[in-house]
């Protein structure tokens, strides 16, 4: 404590003197307090005009506060995270006391703040190392999304038929548990399981069969180009006529798509290893077989991945979408087909949820798969 | 303007004598080679990569190729190891056709990159070869461990690859051609990608490992210094067509240190492989 300031290099300047960051949202947020609330019965609401608004301010300038003491940035990143989940609770409380928030501008302007702190937070966050920055901040980016998405829509009294609030999704998903546990054991357990792994594995298996005889490579390769071009809604009603109504129509859509990319990217896998690496198995005398597990196979295992991971969404489209053509009564295609004409809107929102979690389920289980087993391919090494 | 002589057709059939003294080093020879010949076809005209080539190497030699870039040194140590298939003439590994000599693994080959599999760890890539030859895995390992520790990588069995420096990467691939154990050891440039310090270390270690094990070596380089610290015989090779200048014998103590790369003998030696290079150049200007 010697004082030398002009020796110091990290003495105070203009730029450092204060988080100017932080006095630019209390710019906003001081703003924001001269704007109405919302309004009620067609009066505007003011901040201190009834409502518990105030104990809401006051928490959330203490969180800050809080935040700013804190012994370390990313315990003060926590704090302030409070500060944020209290800000979005507020217009949540008003929505309960039946106040209308879609010319409550103020409060806007204070949410924009509040997204605005997020912001700074999960900055602040991803410099975590670990399951903050790999696991929290991907999932709170998440949830702030569907923060807003709810806000916003019941803020401004979105009709539900154009887009629900996440809370009722989640309602519908709830209220149709069952009948949606039927559709996706229809169309994921049964269809989509069983097409995706005949699609993959005849297409594993011919590109293990064209690597060996050459003509069949050329001949299927531009095949694979117009195969995928077809059509989902093309094949699928024809693939209905030929299998029928139940889930071998919908397996039969999903080998036709899923075929072509797993040779495909087979066939690249196989042709990746490198001369030298082929001359070292020639060397050792080494046949075709042993150099096929021991190197070609290893050695392809990213490219394999690659065509698992485009073949698992393609999959799960394809069922959805076959079903539309000819299904028994149950199955997501189906519930989206049927509800839709209904103007069951929710129903149809809970199953479009199910789907994408299911897409991205497998998807991110096959990534987890491939980093386990190819953690010494470049691309996965640095992580 | 030399022309090239026309690549003979009947190399087969008429043994030609070699070109070089016939050994007379410790035991029969290893590799015997009379008048062979490799021409690739392409599209516009054949590529004459070796022509008429001749060469007897003894058990126990250290034989260095050298030449210019093209001069089929490369090619000729591939025909050895039966990566390549010679258009004429005859050739053969302790006494066997080179496919017979490579399907009983009875040489070992160090490639100009160490060519390691990412997936496996250090000693299982020295294990590969033994994996494929089916020898029990205790055996296996017994050996890894053997030859890693002689090339100086014990405790890094579970490193890998890319967690090694290039010079050490290159001495797995050195053990993983030990590891078979064989008579005949080929190497291709193996320390072509190195930096000097680690390649003069390398070269140390190799002359070494060489007189310890009594192996055969033949080895390609494209330097000088090289090739005279590590050799008994030295071969000077010359492109378009590829073939056999001059062989040089290298007679210089069998146990050797980097000192001697500053004697005059090793100066003589050198200078003559520089002049037979020089020959081979004064053909193409």
């Amino acid at each position: 404590m010697t004082g030398h300031h002009t020796a110091d290099p990290y003495r105070t300047t203009l730029r450092t003197a204060a988080d100017w960051g932080l006095v630019a949202l209390v710019l906003i947020v001081l703003a924001a307090l001269t704007l109405p609330l919302g309004a009620k019965d067609g009066v505007a609401l003011g901040w201190f005009g009834g409502s518990l608004a105030p104990l809401f301010l006051i928490g959330v300038a203490l969180a800050v506060i809080g935040g700013r003491t804190a012994p370390s940035r990313p315990l003060g990143a926590w704090v302030e995270l409070a500060a944020v989940a209290l800000a979005w609770l507020l217009p949540l409380h008003l929505l309960d006391e039946e106040i209308d928030l879609s010319a409550g501008w103020g409060l806007w302007l204070f949410l924009t703040a509040a997204t605005l702190l997020l912001w700074r937070v999960l900055g602040t966050l991803s410099g975590v190392p670990g399951w903050t920055r790999s696991v929290l901040v991907p999932g709170l980016f998440g949830l702030g999304l569907l923060a807003g998405w709810e806000v916003l829509v019941r803020g401004f009294q979105v009709p539900a038929i154009l887009l629900p609030a996440p809370s009722r999704i989640a309602a519908a998903l709830a209220a149709n548990a069952p009948v949606l546990w039927d559709d996706f054991g229809q169309t994921v357990l049964t269809a989509v399981v069983r097409g995706y792994l005949m699609g993959c594995g005849a297409g594993f298996a011919v590109a293990l069969l064209a690597d060996r005889v050459p003509f069949l490579a050329r001949g299927l390769l531009p095949l694979g180009n117009l195969a995928s071009a077809i059509p989902v809604v093309g094949i699928a009603p024809i693939m209905v006529m030929w299998f029928g109504f139940d889930w071998p129509s919908k397996a039969a859509v999903i080998v036709v798509m899923t075929f072509f990319p797993m040779l495909i990217n087979t066939l690249a896998g196989l042709d990746s290893s490198e001369r030298i690496q082929l001359d070292l198995m020639r060397s050792y005398g080494a046949g075709h077989a042993r150099t096929l597990v021991k190197l070609r196979l290893p050695n392809a295992l990213p490219f394999l991945f690659n065509g698992l991971k485009i073949n698992s969404t393609l999959a799960l489209i394809g069922a959805i979408v076959a079903e539309f053509f000819g299904t028994p009564v149950v199955g997501m295609g189906f519930r989206i087909s049927t509800e839709v004409a209904r103007m069951n809107l929710d129903i149809v929102w809970a199953t479009i949820a199910v789907a994408a979690l299911t897409g991205s389920g497998f998807y991110g289980g096959l990534a987890l798969l491939e980093r386990l087993t190819t953690a010494w391919h470049p691309s996965m090494r640095e992580r | 303007m030399h022309t090239a002589p026309p690549p003979r057709s009947d190399g087969a059939s008429t043994p030609v004598p070699a070109s070089s003294a016939p050994a007379d080093g410790p035991g029969h020879p290893i590799v015997d080679i009379r008048g062979l010949s490799l021409i690739y076809p392409t599209a516009d005209q054949p590529v004459t990569a070796l022509s008429d080539v001749s060469l007897s190497i003894a058990k126990g030699d250290f034989v260095s190729l050298i030449g210019p870039s093209g001069c089929g040194k490369t090619t000729l140590l591939r025909v050895i190891a039966d990566l390549e298939r010679p258009t004429s003439g005859r050739i053969a590994v302790e006494g066997l056709s080179p496919e017979q000599a490579r399907l009983k693994r009875l040489y070992g080959y160090v490639f100009q990159a160490p060519a390691l599999y990412p997936w496996r760890n250090v000693e299982r890539n020295v294990m590969l070869p033994l994996e494929i030859m089916g020898l029990p895995a205790a055996e296996r390992r017994t050996r890894a461990r053997a030859q890693l520790e002689r090339v100086g990588l014990a405790g890094f069995e579970r490193k890998f690859p890319w967690q090694l420096s290039g010079g050490m990467q290159q001495r797995v691939s050195i053990a993983r051609a030990l590891a078979l154990q064989p008579d005949l050891l080929l190497l291709d440039e193996p320390f072509g990608a190195l930096d000097e310090i680690t390649r003069d270390h390398l070269n140390l270690h190799l002359t070494q490992l060489w007189r310890a094990t009594g192996k055969t070596c033949v080895f390609v380089t494209h330097s000088i210094a090289e090739a005279v610290f590590l050799s008994t015989r030295i071969v000077v090779m010359s492109p378009r067509p590829g073939r056999i200048l001059d062989v040089i014998d290298c007679d210089l103590p069998r146990e050797r240190t980097l000192d001697i790369r500053e004697t005059p003998e090793f100066a003589a030696i050198a200078h003559r492989v520089r002049e037979g290079l020089k020959e081979g150049h004064s053909y193409d200007d």
